[in-house]
């Protein structure tokens, strides 16, 4: 009974929106709309509180920290925007802004190209059609520590890494992967690209299926060839499913973290910090220097970075109307 | 007569019930989770409880990566425990934020600590004061497998002494295949291990220089003791090839998997290495350079009072202080942990010398020495990298050990309270 009226509340709130205020005219039904509306913020309420406490409240609060030295130990001073400054000078934060771009700019693209080919095909495929999903989408399951920790061993050198085991029969030199400052941040972002490709796969597959069939049975009569018909029809009515995937990979390579620090643990970032993200950077200066207020102006640069990347792929993927 | 002996033991037992309800304390113990280490503190606190009825002491743990934040977190908001273990390291943060206060010196006088515990216990002294006294230490030592060095023909009852006689050791068991991997390593070089520790507080000082002065706020290993140092270290994989950082990914897992003759690490391994079933290993002191010198790296978990501990409370605590830091109780410790005994007494027993696993690492407290670490996961991943510079992107020793002094300072600068 109560779901009921609350899903009429909900269908009733565009008509007696805040906007246009309960003065509907229909004196009868106003008491019974107030009604409503007090249960609908009531049930906005609990969420909106929640966020308030659990997210806005840090949030401000970082932003805050961010411009004092706070060590944990002794009371927050204000300095100004000396932690910013000391973060511009550093030239561990630029190696490390770096290595955060590389894991958005070449992860991201390759991540959803691989991902889309993928349901491209298997969404043609009927044969163990739902298998083949599942052990895409296995990894997505998986604990990203365990993970990291298996290709940390496959990664490893001989004689107990099996990568090298095999390049090794096949008569290819052996590879340092993640012992190397050039190839550890790729052998990194491979782990997590891989990680991520299910969820993806599975999102592709959606959009996929909910373009209506009769487009590409007009687009057939005509004559149209499978690359037109991919480029005219599937890729334009899947823009909303590729606008949601970029801006939810890049956060992800973004805020990488797991993937880095279990790969990497007794040289965490390393080596020599070739593949420290943002997020590792502040966790080490909060967690074991224990410098909030660097760490802290390190979130809010971090906060910013998001920002800006999700806003400019919104914009540029944006609808043209 | 009955009905009197119970009434008489009603009695006594509502008025033991009065007393100690009157009398009693509680006071709470914080340390972090580490099996052996909560049984061994369930055991002492048994003990402690039988001899003191009046006092109650509760244990309280967290994980060990969450530990300190707890403390710190705990003091702001005025809920922390009246004794706590902290690592040596951390001291400067918790004394000059007024974490833990001074021992008190009518329970603890000093010349007391300084005759009856080992020296290293002067990294908990600030000032005049100290802040804590520690239950057991820990120091390092040369593992070596017997097996390997068996079928390498060399006697596995007579380890290495000498840095020269290690090198030569490891030369004889390291292994390569036919194009030039390593599948069995001399001796492992792992500087996210306990390496880092033997070249700061071991090869620099055996080249002839130190590695700190002014209380170990200033780097003074950028030196010519400190390049032959690091040009020894690096050596051991550049040149002699005994072993490869990275190789079986960490130091301590190529010497459990039997694929490395010896490691350096530390009494806290030796649980580990003792459920090792497939070769056995013995323990040998540090290799002494040739003109015989020896150096170790020592470091502990302290105990201290809580700064605002006060009244009854304190009382109790200096009393459990004095309990978990006596020789009996570092005899608990030892059986139960594995780790040594900080009361010269109660470790340099004819037992203990004489132990086959024990006695090398109670030989080389004698000579050990403590690094005062500002930050020491910095300081820590500074080695790592000055070592990581010359193998990995073939920069010169001498302009990578100026990089990490360089670099070592400024951590230590941007530390200091």
């Amino acid at each position: 009974m109560a779901a009921i009226e609350e899903q009429g509340a909900a269908m009733g709130r565009p008509n007696g929106s805040p906007s246009g205020g309960p003065t509907g005219g229909i004196s009868s039904r106003l008491s019974m709309q107030t009604r409503r509306l007090l249960w609908v913020w009531g049930f906005l309420a609990l969420p909106i509180l929640f966020y308030t406490v659990i997210r806005f409240y840090p949030t401000l609060q970082a932003f805050y920290l961010s411009f004092t030295n706070w060590d944990l130990l002794r009371p927050a001073k204000l300095v100004g925007f000396a932690n910013y400054i000391k973060l511009f000078k550093d030239p561990q934060f630029w190696k490390v802004f770096k290595n955060t771009f590389t894991y958005l700019i070449v992860g991201t693209p390759i991540s959803l190209v691989l991902a889309f080919a993928i349901a491209y095909f298997l969404d043609r495929v009927r044969f163990m059609h739902n298998f083949i999903r599942a052990l895409y989408f296995l990894p997505f399951l998986t604990t990203a520590a365990a993970m990291a920790w298996v290709w940390r061993w496959f990664y490893q050198p001989p004689p107990i890494g099996i990568i090298n085991d095999v390049l090794g029969m096949a008569g290819i030199p052996q590879q340092p992967f993640i012992r190397s400052p050039d190839q550890a941040l790729f052998s990194v972002m491979v782990t997590a690209i891989w990680a991520g490709l299910g969820f993806q796969i599975i999102i592709f597959m959606a959009g996929l299926r909910a373009i209506p069939s009769t487009f590409y049975e007009a687009a057939r009569i005509d004559g149209l060839g499978e690359w037109a018909i991919l480029r005219k029809i599937t890729l334009p009515l899947l823009k909303p499913t590729t606008v949601f995937l970029v801006v939810f990979s890049s956060i992800g390579f973004l805020r990488i973290f797991d993937q880095v620090y279990n790969m990497t643990t007794n040289d965490p970032g390393g080596p020599l910090g070739s593949t420290k993200p943002l997020v590792l950077m502040i966790y080490q200066t909060a967690f074991n220097s224990y410098a909030m207020g660097y760490a802290a102006a390190q979130t809010v640069v971090l906060f910013v970075i998001l920002m800006i990347v999700s806003l400019l792929q919104l914009f540029i993927l944006r609808e043209k109307k | 007569m009955r009905k009197a002996t119970l009434f008489a033991g009603l009695v006594a037992g509502f008025s033991t019930l009065a007393f100690s309800s009157a009398q009693a304390v509680e006071i709470e113990y914080w340390q972090y989770v580490f099996d052996t280490r909560v049984k061994a503190m369930d055991q002492l606190i048994v003990e402690f409880q039988k001899a003191n009825p009046d006092i109650t002491v509760k244990q309280v743990t967290f994980p060990y990566a969450d530990y300190q934040t707890r403390v710190v977190a705990a003091n702001m908001s005025g809920k922390g425990p009246d004794v706590m273990q902290l690592f040596y390291g951390w001291l400067d943060k918790f004394a000059v934020g007024g974490i833990l206060q001074p021992l008190p010196k009518d329970t603890f006088p000093h010349d007391k600590i300084e005759s009856d515990f080992f020296p290293i216990v002067s990294a908990m002294k600030r000032g005049d004061d100290y802040y804590g006294l520690p239950t057991a230490v820990r120091s390092l030592a040369l593992f070596y497998n017997k097996k390997l060095f068996t079928e390498a023909g060399l006697d596995p009852n007579t380890p290495p002494k000498t840095l020269d006689e290690f090198v030569a050791a490891a030369q004889k068991i390291a292994k390569h295949d036919a194009s030039g991997n390593l599948t069995v390593a001399g001796s492992t070089l792992d500087m996210g291990g306990q390496d880092h520790q033997w070249w700061r507080e071991v090869l620099i000082r055996q080249f002839g220089g130190e590695p700190y002065t002014d209380g170990d706020k200033k780097v003074t290993y950028d030196s010519e003791a400190g390049l032959k140092a690091l040009s020894f270290y690096t050596s051991l994989q550049l040149e002699k090839k005994i072993g490869q950082v990275g190789f079986m990914d960490e130091g301590q897992a190529a010497f459990r998997g039997g694929k490395a003759g010896m490691t350096i690490d530390g009494t806290f391994r030796l649980g580990s290495f003792k459920s090792i079933k497939d070769f056995e290993w013995g323990v040998t002191e540090l290799p002494a350079n040739a003109e015989g010198i020896r150096s170790n790296y020592a470091s502990y978990f302290a105990n201290g009072i809580s700064a605002k501990t006060t009244g009854e409370e304190l009382e109790a605590s200096k009393k459990f202080l004095a309990y978990i830091s006596s020789a009996e109780a570092m005899d608990i410790w030892l059986k139960t942990v594995g780790e040594l005994p900080a009361r010269r007494a109660a470790a340099m027993t004819e037992a203990n010398l004489k132990d086959p696993i024990y006695g090398p690492f109670l030989k080389g407290l004698e000579y050990a020495h403590t690094t005062m670490f500002m930050d020491e996961a910095a300081q820590r991943q500074n080695a790592i990298d000055m070592v990581n510079r010359v193998f990995l992107e073939k920069q010169p020793v001498k302009d990578s050990l100026k990089q990490a002094a360089e670099a070592e300072q400024a951590i230590i600068d941007a530390a200091k309270p």
